[in-house]
């Protein structure tokens, strides 16, 4: 690339993520009241949307981008929201590879950037949260585990994400922070897949979000640790670039921005960004 | 062979084959008694559907028997399985296993009764040489010819020494020339036998020649039995009367003169009173095309020709009419008559060619 | 150049003259109607295969080639494949011979059960395998408690999850033969002296070899494209459980040029396999 036209390109990123600050500022300021923001926001937005939404969404934003994507849909009848969760360099490779895809949320820049690489997508990604990790063991804890060290017990059968997977590169990174080196049973292709296998009782731990073990609830038991704190992982969302409905898809980002829609990724576990 | 049952008989001289067979299948039961000493060839005559095979199946344990006795050499066998029967199996198609050699064939039974691989090769290897198939013992069976593989099929039924041997209708799959040679060579080797032996056939010339004694079955049931002349002159059913080629009728003799069940009356030379058989065959019937003047007014019809066949240099002539009956004449003598389906003749046998006897 | 074939001239004169009309011919004899469309299907098939060799990053392979993930990857697909194969022809045809020699009440149901693996989706197969041999399983927990076997992320877990989708090949491929197979060879055995064991030993299974042949290559074939079952039963672990699939799988995401190396060595090795048993295996003949 020419030095001129990576001037340009930083020009672009800057305005780009200047824009999208200022509308992350306008879309937190205008609403106290969800119901009035939202018809504000859709009676500002272009004249009544309709259509199918398709969302590329990371494994761990399952249960809150569905609530949201139904919400979506309520206020906006007409449209609807579909999901693909999965591990976000699967789906990122699925974009790259030409899925018709109108938003893309990763669990990671890195797997974010998979995309962007390809010039798939329309402006610069915007954090929309930030996760952090968490152990989860079986209900009730019972081979007491308290702390990360506790995981490298040769007793326990624990599983990770795999390192090309955002949750796994994060627990890596954690792990490394400490210098604690675990051998783990398996390396999951993605955050549900870990999960599960705790809820099955095939795994005594695994290291997975916060928001997973949220979603879990009564099956599996957190145990917060303090080395997750080196490790946190900012979530981008971005539009992209062949979307079939950039202007449903432009709306539904702008919700998952809003306050409201902040409140239920908050309420999932997920942390500010 | 080894764990063959026996009970216990007072007077030893049991030998030989006893039996009861009694086979339900539904629609078709079987049930017919069959004894043999040692040493005698018995065959099962019937036509397709008479029982035979079920029969030979039922010998040779590959069918329950619903109810009977089988005893072979004074040992009770019913219950036993086939592989612990001392009866050997020649089958209609030979069932050579296709992957073992004709000595690995051979050799399978002596195999299976705990010789090892040398000695039941030794064992095969004699037979195929009494086979005259020495030189064939290495050959897969593809490779033989019809009556290379019977003979081969024949020497491993025989190499288990069984006590009964059993053959399927051990000349169907040859064509007519193989059968000439196979069949005398079968000869030879069911006159040395020593055990009891049963073929089972639709081939009466097989039968006779093949076998001392003859069992005819006609659904499932024994209609006939006793020595190949026996039955070829006294047939007492329509299905044996045509095997061996004669016309057979059934009527009510008085001294001289039958009068058959279905109303015509035939002339005999026997003086016989009560039921009777009468059978004259085709080769004595004369036909005429009026009413011959002069012969006597005795065992002479008037029929319709209903079909006509050659049979080597002989018309058989199929007739309809006073009295049904089959006709042999030469191809001139039916030219001459202008033979055609439809036409109206005179057919006369002479009391001399009849020959009556009991029902 | 169409060969002159003098027989069938001899034929139709007998016949009494040329009255059928013939199908366009090509040289070789193929009627076109079924020349194009085979053609076509070669082509779909073979499409991605020559696709992969043509992007195939030949300079950086050796170098990708040398890294041990590979050969593990490789070295542990070979061997579970083959066990599972091994485990799927001691239990597959004795199964197959019960089900096409005898004669039961529920038998067509029980054969309807066995060919389910085959229409089961592979990770519902592999959940399903943890519910019934995991820790926490139906018979796993017993497995644990009492001889403390665990199947879950273990090699031995990777050879049960390929032989429960590998296995009904080969079970529907021996039954298949056995019925087309004269059951009058084991009768002629039975009058000789042979048990039905021995009958069974001595003469149907050298018959049936080329049909257990044929299935256990389409097994073996079956067992080392497994994915779906493998990481969902036993796991992902480098050298343990990680086997092709599951390597080119993840190593797609974020260096496609390993994943494309990984591949063409899975495809070699296959092709060399498959090659090498000619195809007189591959028919049931």
């Amino acid at each position: 690339m020419t030095r001129s036209a990576r001037r340009t390109r930083r020009t672009l990123q800057v305005a780009g993520a200047g824009a999208a600050a200022l509308l992350a500022l306008s879309a937190c300021s205008s609403s106290d009241d969800s119901s009035s923001s939202k018809s504000d926001s859709s009676a500002s937005a272009s004249p009544k949307m309709s259509g199918t939404v398709t969302v590329f969404a990371a494994a761990s934003l399952q249960e809150s981008f569905t609530t949201l994507g139904k919400e979506f849909e309520k206020a906006n009848p007409g449209t609807k929201v579909t999901f693909n969760f999965g591990g976000s360099d699967t789906l990122a490779a699925s974009i790259t590879g030409g899925a018709p895809a109108d938003v893309f949320a990763a669990a990671s820049p890195k797997t974010m950037a998979i995309v962007t690489d390809k010039k798939d997508a329309v402006g610069t990604p915007a954090t929309f949260v930030r996760n952090q990790l968490e152990i989860a063991t079986l209900p009730g804890n019972p081979d007491k585990v308290t702390s990360l060290k506790d995981l490298t017990k040769s007793s326990l059968k624990v599983v990770l994400c795999d390192k090309t997977v955002p949750c796994g590169a994060a627990a890596q990174k954690a792990l490394t922070a400490s210098k604690l080196k675990l051998t783990p049973v398996s390396y999951e292709a993605d955050v549900k897949s870990a999960l599960t296998k705790v809820e099955l009782k095939e795994a005594d731990a695994a290291v997975v979000y916060k928001t997973d073990v949220h979603a879990a609830g009564s099956k599996v038991q957190g145990v917060e640790f303090p080395e997750s704190a080196n490790a946190i992982n900012d979530y981008p969302i971005v539009l992209l670039k062949n979307a079939p409905n950039a202007v449903a898809a432009k709306a539904f980002i702008a919700l998952v921005q809003s306050a409201e829609g902040q409140k239920v990724l908050s309420a999932a576990g997920f942390l500010k960004p | 062979m080894s764990n063959l049952r026996t009970t216990a008989i007072e007077g030893t001289d049991d030998k030989g084959l006893d039996a009861h067979l009694i086979v339900d299948r539904g629609t078709f039961r079987l049930d017919i008694e069959l004894t043999a000493a040692p040493g005698d060839v018995v065959a099962l005559l019937g036509p397709n559907g008479a029982g035979k095979t079920t029969a030979l199946r039922a010998l040779a344990g590959l069918v329950h028997l619903t109810d009977g006795h089988l005893r072979l050499d004074g040992a009770e066998l019913d219950r036993t399985p086939p592989e612990s029967r001392p009866v050997g199996v020649v089958f209609q198609d030979y069932l050579l296993f296709p992957h073992l050699t004709a000595l690995d064939n051979v050799g399978f039974g002596p195999r299976c009764q705990s010789a090892t691989k040398a000695e039941s090769r030794a064992i095969a290897a004699e037979w195929l040489d009494r086979m005259g198939l020495a030189e064939h013992a290495g050959a897969k069976p593809r490779r033989l010819s019809g009556g290379q593989a019977q003979r081969v099929a024949v020497a491993r039924a025989l190499a288990t020494r069984p006590r009964l041997l059993l053959l399927d209708e051990p000349l169907a799959a040859l064509d007519a020339r193989t059968r000439l040679d196979v069949r005398a060579q079968l000869r030879r080797h069911l006159a040395e036998f020593e055990a009891v032996a049963v073929l089972v056939t639709h081939d009466p010339l097989d039968a006779m020649v093949l076998a001392d004694r003859l069992v005819v079955i006609e659904q499932g049931s024994i209609v006939q039995e006793g020595t190949p002349a026996d039955i070829a002159r006294h047939p007492r059913t329509d299905y044996i009367a045509q095997l061996v080629g004669l016309n057979l009728y059934k009527g009510r003799a008085d001294g001289h003169t039958v009068t058959l069940d279905t109303g015509p009356v035939i002339t005999t030379t026997e003086d016989l009173q009560g039921e009777v058989f009468v059978a004259f065959p085709p080769s004595g019937v004369t036909l005429y095309g009026s009413r011959p003047t002069g012969a006597s007014a005795r065992n002479l019809w008037h029929c319709e020709v209903a079909g006509l066949e050659t049979h080597g240099d002989q018309i058989r002539v199929d007739l309809t009419g006073e009295l049904p009956l089959a006709a042999d004449l030469t191809t001139v003598a039916a030219a001459e008559l202008d033979l055609h389906q439809g036409a109206l003749v005179w057919a006369t046998v002479k009391a001399t060619q009849t020959h009556a006897y009991p029902a | 150049m169409t060969q002159l074939d003098t027989s069938d001239a001899a034929a139709e004169t007998l016949k009494g003259g040329p009255g059928r009309r013939r199908v366009r011919m090509t040289g070789r004899g193929v009627p076109l109607p079924l020349l194009i469309p085979a053609l076509v299907g070669l082509a779909f098939l073979l499409l991605p295969l020559v696709a992969l060799l043509v992007r195939a990053p030949w300079r950086s392979l050796p170098s990708q080639l040398t890294s041990t993930e590979v050969w593990q990857a490789l070295q542990l697909s070979l061997f579970s494949a083959t066990a599972a194969t091994a485990v799927s022809l001691v239990l597959g045809v004795p199964l197959a011979w019960v089900l096409a020699r005898t004669e039961f009440p529920g038998r067509g149901f029980l054969r309807a059960l066995v060919t389910l693996p085959l229409v089961l989706p592979p990770v519902v197969g592999g959940v399903a395998l943890l519910l019934a041999l995991g820790r926490n399983g139906v018979v796993g927990q017993w497995l644990d408690s009492w001889f403390g076997i665990t199947l879950p992320f273990t090699t031995t877990g990777v050879v049960v999850a390929e032989a429960f989708v590998a296995m009904p090949f080969l079970v529907i491929s021996v039954e298949g033969t056995l019925r087309a197979a004269d059951p009058r060879y084991e009768e002629a055995a039975q009058t000789l002296g042979a048990s039905r064991f021995t009958a069974f030993r001595r003469v149907t299974l050298p018959l049936i070899a080329p049909g257990i042949a044929a299935g256990a290559v389409l097994a073996w074939a079956r067992a080392l494209g497994e994915f779906g079952a493998t990481i969902t039963f036993a796991g992902n672990f480098p050298g343990r459980t990680q086997t092709m699939p599951l390597a080119v799988y993840l190593a797609l995401q974020n260096d496609p040029e390993a994943a494309i190396a990984l591949s063409l060595v899975l495809l070699a090795v296959s092709i060399a396999v498959l090659a090498g048993l000619r195809d007189r295996w591959m028919t049931t003949s």
